[in-house]
C-alpha cells in the first residue's frame, strides 16, 4: 500500500535548482533510506514531505506530492495537520527547555488535549516505545537538558510519537550520537516499522544497510536510483550508485 | 598595554573623584556652615532634629512643648530680623554693636531661637548655643524631604528622589514592554528581510536622537495631553515622564529581545511546527521560555538607561522632591536633580557634596544593574520547566 | 464540526490575534517615531534659513540664529574625537591583538561594558570634578571634549576590536611568514584593512556626541554667549543645551518656541546625516559594525 507519492517534484532555492524531477513511491509501514553525498538534495527532499521547506523564503516547488491521497500543497492542506501526521526527528537531539515530561506532552498539548490522564498514558507509553521510560520514569519532572545526547534524541522520537503519526521523518537521528546510542537508536528504528512509516536521511551507509527495506540514491539534486536495500548495496543498476556505496566518492 | 586599561583606569577615576566629593557629605554640619543656632540660657530643649528645625523656622511647629520643651510659643529669630529688636543707634554706626545687641537679645526672650552667624558670638554670650550636628547616613538614606536650600537646616533626603527614579523608570518600562516584545518578536519571527531593512534603521534612528530632542518634543506634546486628558493643573508627571522614556527604552528592548529571540536554534523551532504547533505556539511554548533569559536582560538594561536618563525626564516630569504617589503627579528623580542643581550649588558645600553623593549612587546603580545584566545573560539553558 | 477542525480553527484564530496585535504594535512604533520626526520637522522647517543657521542669537533668544550653538558642538565633535580616537583605536587594538590572557581580556571587556553603560550626567560630575575643578580647565571646550571623549571611548574601543576581528588570520600569518613585526603587521596591513569599519564607529560616536547635554552642563556650556570660542579654555554655546534652555528657562518661553523647533530641528538633522553616512559606509564597505 502506499503512504507517500512523489510525481515529477523540481524544487529551487531562489535561482537554484535543489531537485530535478523526482518520482517516488514509499510504502506504508516500511523504512526507506535515502542517501548520497553532501549537497545532493535528500534531506530538502525529506523536508518537502512535511512542507518544513515552507519556513525558508524564496523557494518553490512544481509537482505533487502526495501523502494518504491527498495533494500536500494544495491550497485545502492545513499545514498544522499535515505535521501532526507526519513527525520528524532532527539531526541534533533538540529538547525543548522543559522538563522531561513536558517535552513529551507538547505535542498533545499544542493540539488541544487538556485531559491529564490521557496526556499521562500517552507520555509513558511514548516514553517506552522510544525504548526510554525505564532510564528517566523517576526523573520526569527533571529538566531534558539533564539527558545524555542519545537520550535526549530518544526523547525527541518519543515526543515524535506521541503525537501519533503516521509516518515519521528521520534526518539523520544518529550522526551526533556516540556507537552505543545509535545502535539504541536503530534498533528502535527497526521496532517502530510495526506502526510508522519511517523515511530516514543518513550518510552512514552501513546503517542504511542495516535499518532499511528500500533505499534511494540523490545526487546533484536527482533520485539516480531506488530499490530493494540489498540491491542497491549488493548489485545496484547505476556506475555513480555502485561508485558511491562503495566508497569511492561522498 | 595601557590603553588597554584605558576603560578600567576611567571607571577607577569616577569612584575615586565621585566618592571624594561626595563622602564629605557626611563630615557637613547639619546647620548652614558659619551659622549658629542660639537659645536662652533657661530654655530646657538640648536638641532638636534637624528636619524639625526645619519646620520651625516654616512655622510648622510652633510651641517648644512639640521638641520636648515647655509649653510656649516659639519665638523665631532670623539675622534679618534684628531690626525689629533693635534701632540703628543701637547697633552702631559700623555695626559695632551687634554681637551685644544679639547676646541682649536671646538673653530678654526666653522662647526664642536664633539663627545668625557664627562670627557675631561674643566671649560672655549670654544664651546658649546649641550643638551642631552632623549629617548622618541616616538622614541621608532614610530621610523623606529633599530641601537643599533650607535654612538654617537644609534636609538632604535622597529617599524621595530615589523613588520617584524608580517610579518612572518601572512605569515606562511597564509601558514601553508590549511594544519593545512585539517589536522584537515582529522582526525575529514575522517580518520578512524587506520588511526588516527599513524598519531596523528606523529603530537605530529612534536611539539616535538626542535626549534633549526627546524632552522638547514631551514638553509640548505630551505635556500638554496629558494636562488635557486628565484635566490637571500642570501636565508635567511622572507620566508624562514615563511615556518619553518608554519611547526612548523602545529602542535598546527591541533590539536586546530580537538578538535574544534570535539565538533559539532554528531546529528547535522546526520540531516545535512538526508536532503540529502553529507557529505562534511554537513562539509562545518554545522561543519565548528559550530566549527568556535575554529577553530580562533586555528589560533590565531598559530600566538601567531609564533611570540614568537626565535631560527628558528633567524636563518633563515637574521636578517636585516629593514621595510619588500616583503618575499624575510631579515627580523628581536623582539624575533631573544633579543637572538642575549642580549649577546653583556653591562648589564644595553641603549641597554640592550632596549631588555628588547622588552621583555614586547613581554609578553605583548602574553598575549593578550592567553587571546583573551580564549575569542573567549567562544563565541561559541552566534554567528549564 | 469535530473536536478536531474546532481545535484547529482556535489554534488558527489565537495565532491570527496574536499575529495582528504584533503588526499593529509595531506600525505604531513606527507611527511614534514619524510621529516626533514630523512634528519637528513640520514646526522646525518655518525657522530654519540662511540666517537662521548663521547669525547670533538676539533679543533674549527669541530671535536670530543658532551659529554659536552650532559652531560650538561643531567643536566639541572634533575635541572629543581627536582626544576619543587614538587612545580608543590603540585600545582596541591592544584587545583584540595583545592581550592573550582570557582573563584580562573578560576584565576589560566588563569594564568597557560598564562604562559605557555609566549615565551621562555622572560623567557631567566627574568631568566637572576632574577637568574642570581638579585640573583646572575651567569651564571650557577641553573639558567638555575630554568628558565626552570618555563618554564615547566605549563605542570606539569596541568597532575598533570588532573590526579587528572580523580580519582573517591569514592576513596576520601571511604578513608576518615575510618577515614583518608584529607591530609592522597591525600598521601596514591590518589597520589599513579594518579602517573603514574603525571610521564608521567614529563616526556614529560623533553622532552621540552632538546630542548629548548633561555630560556638558557643568563642563563647558554655555547659557549665552553670542561670539564665536577664541580658544580651547573659552566656554561655548552647543546646541543640545541651547534648546534645553530655550525650551525651559529662557526670558520668554513662547517667544522662543520657533527657535526651539529650529534648533531640534538642526540636531535631528545632524543625527540623520551622521545616521544615513553610517549606513552608507556599512553598505560601501559590506561590513556590519556593531553599534549598540
Amino acid at each position: 500500500m502506499i503512504n507517500i507519492s512523489a510525481k515529477n517534484v523540481d524544487f529551487y532555492y531562489g535561482d537554484f535548482h535543489a531537485l530535478k524531477n523526482i518520482n517516488l513511491d514509499i510504502e506504508k509501514n516500511s523504512v526507506t533510506a535515502f542517501i548520497g553525498p553532501s549537497g545532493c538534495g535528500k534531506s530538502t527532499f525529506l523536508r518537502l514531505l512535511n512542507r518544513m521547506n515552507d519556513l525558508i523564503d524564496g523557494t518553490k516547488l512544481v509537482g505533487d506530492i502526495v501523502i494518504d491521497n491527498e495533494n500536500i500543497y494544495s491550497r485545502q492542506t492545513e499545514v498544522v495537520e499535515l505535521r501532526k501526521k507526519v513527525g520528524m526527528v532532527f539531526q541534533k537531539p533538540n529538547p525543548f527547555p522543559k522538563s522531561i515530561f513536558e517535552n513529551v506532552a507538547y505535542g498533545l498539548r499544542v493540539n488541544g488535549i487538556r485531559d491529564n490522564k490521557f496526556i499521562e498514558h500517552r507520555v509513558e507509553e511514548s516514553l517506552k516505545g522510544a525504548a526510554l521510560w525505564d532510564e528517566v520514569k523517576d526523573k520526569l519532572k527533571k529538566s531534558a537538558f539533564e539527558l545524555s545526547g542519545g537520550q535526549q534524541q530518544r526523547l525527541c522520537i518519543a515526543r515524535t510519537m506521541a503525537v501519533q503519526p503516521q509516518i515519521i521523518l528521520m534526518d539523520e537521528p544518529a550522526s551526533a550520537l556516540d556507537p552505543i546510542s545509535t545502535s539504541k537508536v536503530e534498533d528502535l528504528i527497526y521496532e517502530l516499522k510495526k506502526d510508522f512509516t519511517i523515511v530516514i536521511v543518513t550518510h552512514n551507509m552501513q546503517q542504511a544497510a542495516r535499518v532499511s527495506d528500500k533505499t534511494a540514491f540523490f545526487y546533484l539534486g536527482e533520485l539516480i536510483e531506488f530499490d530493494k536495500t540489498d540491491k542497491i548495496f549488493t548489485a545496484p543498476s547505476n556506475e555513480a550508485t555502485q561508485n558511491y556505496v562503495t566508497g569511492r566518492f561522498g | 598595554m595601557f590603553s588597554g586599561f584605558i576603560t578600567s583606569f576611567t571607571i577607577i577615576l569616577i569612584v575615586i573623584f565621585l566618592f571624594r566629593e561626595g563622602a564629605g557629605l557626611f563630615t557637613a554640619p547639619n546647620i548652614e556652615e558659619g551659622y549658629v543656632l542660639a537659645l536662652n540660657n533657661n530654655n530646657p530643649v538640648n536638641k532638636i532634629d534637624p528636619e524639625k528645625i526645619m519646620d520651625i523656622f516654616d512655622a510648622e511647629i510652633t510651641n517648644w512643648s512639640q521638641v520636648g520643651g515647655n509649653d510656649a510659643e516659639i519665638e523665631v529669630f532670623r539675622f534679618s530680623d534684628i531690626t525689629k529688636y533693635a534701632t540703628a543707634e543701637e547697633l552702631g554706626s559700623n555695626f559695632e554693636n551687634i554681637p551685644e545687641v544679639l547676646s541682649n537679645i536671646i538673653a530678654a526672650h526666653p522662647n526664642i531661637i536664633a539663627y545668625f552667624p557664627e562670627h557675631y558670638v561674643v566671649v560672655d554670650f549670654k544664651g546658649r548655643i546649641m550643638a551642631n550636628g552632623r549629617i548622618t547616613p541616616a538622614s541621608f538614606f532614610g530621610g523623606t524631604k529633599w530641601y537643599p536650600t533650607a535654612q538654617p537646616s537644609p534636609q538632604f533626603g535622597f529617599l524621595p528622589l530615589f523613588f520617584g527614579t524608580l517610579w518612572v523608570s518601572i512605569a515606562a518600562i511597564l509601558l514601553t514592554l508590549p511594544f519593545g516584545i512585539a517589536v522584537a518578536i515582529y522582526l525575529a519571527e514575522l517580518a520578512d528581510s524587506r520588511i526588516r531593512r527599513i524598519l531596523k534603521p528606523i529603530i537605530e534612528l529612534l536611539a539616535g536622537i538626542p535626549s534633549v530632542v526627546y524632552g522638547f518634543f514631551g514638553l509640548v506634546v505630551i505635556v500638554p495631553l496629558i494636562q488635557k486628558v486628565f484635566g490637571l493643573p500642570v501636565g508635567e508627571t511622572a507620566l508624562a515622564g514615563a511615556i518619553i522614556l518608554a519611547i526612548m527604552a523602545l529602542p535598546t528592548i527591541i533590539t536586546v529581545a530580537e538578538d535574544a529571540i534570535r539565538t533559539t536554534p532554528r531546529a528547535m523551532k522546526e520540531s516545535s511546527l512538526a508536532l503540529g504547533a502553529t507557529h505562534w505556539q511554537t513562539i509562545r511554548k518554545v522561543i519565548l521560555p528559550y530566549s527568556v533569559s535575554g529577553i530580562m536582560a533586555a528589560v533590565v538594561l531598559g530600566i538601567g538607561r531609564a533611570i540614568g536618563e537626565t535631560m527628558a525626564v528633567l524636563m518633563v516630569t515637574g521636578n517636585a522632591a516629593v514621595m510619588p504617589k500616583s503618575l499624575v503627579e510631579p515627580i523628581r528623580t536623582i539624575p533631573a536633580t544633579i543637572a538642575a542643581e549642580l549649577g546653583e550649588a556653591p562648589t564644595g558645600g553641603a549641597h554640592y557634596q550632596a549631588l555628588f553623593m547622588l552621583g555614586c549612587i547613581l554609578f553605583l546603580l548602574t553598575l549593578i544593574i550592567s553587571i546583573s545584566v551580564e549575569f542573567i545573560a549567562r544563565q541561559k539553558h541552566k534554567q528549564s520547566i | 464540526m469535530t473536536e478536531n477542525s474546532k481545535i484547529s480553527r482556535n489554534k488558527k484564530m489565537s495565532q491570527n490575534i496574536a499575529f495582528w496585535s504584533f503588526r499593529i504594535l509595531s506600525i505604531a512604533v513606527v507611527g511614534i517615531l514619524f510621529w516626533i520626526l514630523g512634528f519637528i520637522l513640520v514646526n522646525g522647517a518655518k525657522v530654519i534659513s540662511w540666517d537662521f543657521l548663521t547669525k547670533v542669537p538676539t533679543d533674549g533668544m527669541t530671535g536670530g540664529g543658532i551659529f554659536p550653538a552650532i559652531v560650538g558642538t561643531l567643536c566639541l565633535m572634533l575635541g572629543s574625537v581627536v582626544i576619543a580616537f587614538p587612545i580608543g583605536v590603540m585600545s582596541g587594538i591592544y584587545i583584540s591583538e595583545y592581550a592573550s590572557n582570557n582573563w584580562v581580556v573578560k576584565v576589560i571587556r566588563i569594564m568597557t561594558n560598564n562604562l559605557s553603560s555609566v549615565p551621562s550626567i555622572v560623567f557631567g560630575l566627574f568631568g566637572m570634578a576632574l577637568f574642570v575643578n581638579t585640573l583646572g580647565f575651567g569651564d571650557s571646550i577641553i573639558a567638555g571634549s575630554f568628558t565626552l571623549a570618555l563618554l564615547v571611548l566605549p563605542i570606539v574601543i569596541r568597532t575598533t576590536e570588532e573590526a579587528m576581528k572580523s580580519i582573517p588570520d591569514s592576513f596576520r600569518v601571511g604578513s608576518l611568514a615575510l618577515g614583518a613585526t608584529k607591530l609592522q603587521t597591525i600598521w601596514k596591513v591590518l589597520l589599513p584593512m579594518a579602517f573603514p569599519n574603525i571610521i564608521t564607529g567614529l563616526i556614529l560616536s560623533v553622532g552621540r556626541v552632538s546630542g548629548e547635554t548633561a555630560p556638558i552642563l557643568f563642563t563647558c556650556a554655555a547659557y549665552f554667549l553670542p561670539r564665536l570660542p577664541t580658544s580651547i579654555f573659552d566656554q561655548v554655546m552647543v546646541l543640545p543645551y541651547h534648546l534645553y534652555v530655550i525650551a525651559t528657562s529662557g526670558t520668554d518661553i513662547e517667544a522662543a518656541r520657533p527657535m526651539a523647533y529650529g534648533t531640534a530641528l538642526v540636531l535631528i538633522g545632524i543625527v540623520l546625516i551622521i545616521n544615513l553616512i553610517a549606513n552608507g559606509l556599512r553598505r560601501y564597505f559590506g561590513n556590519k559594525v556593531k553599534t549598540s
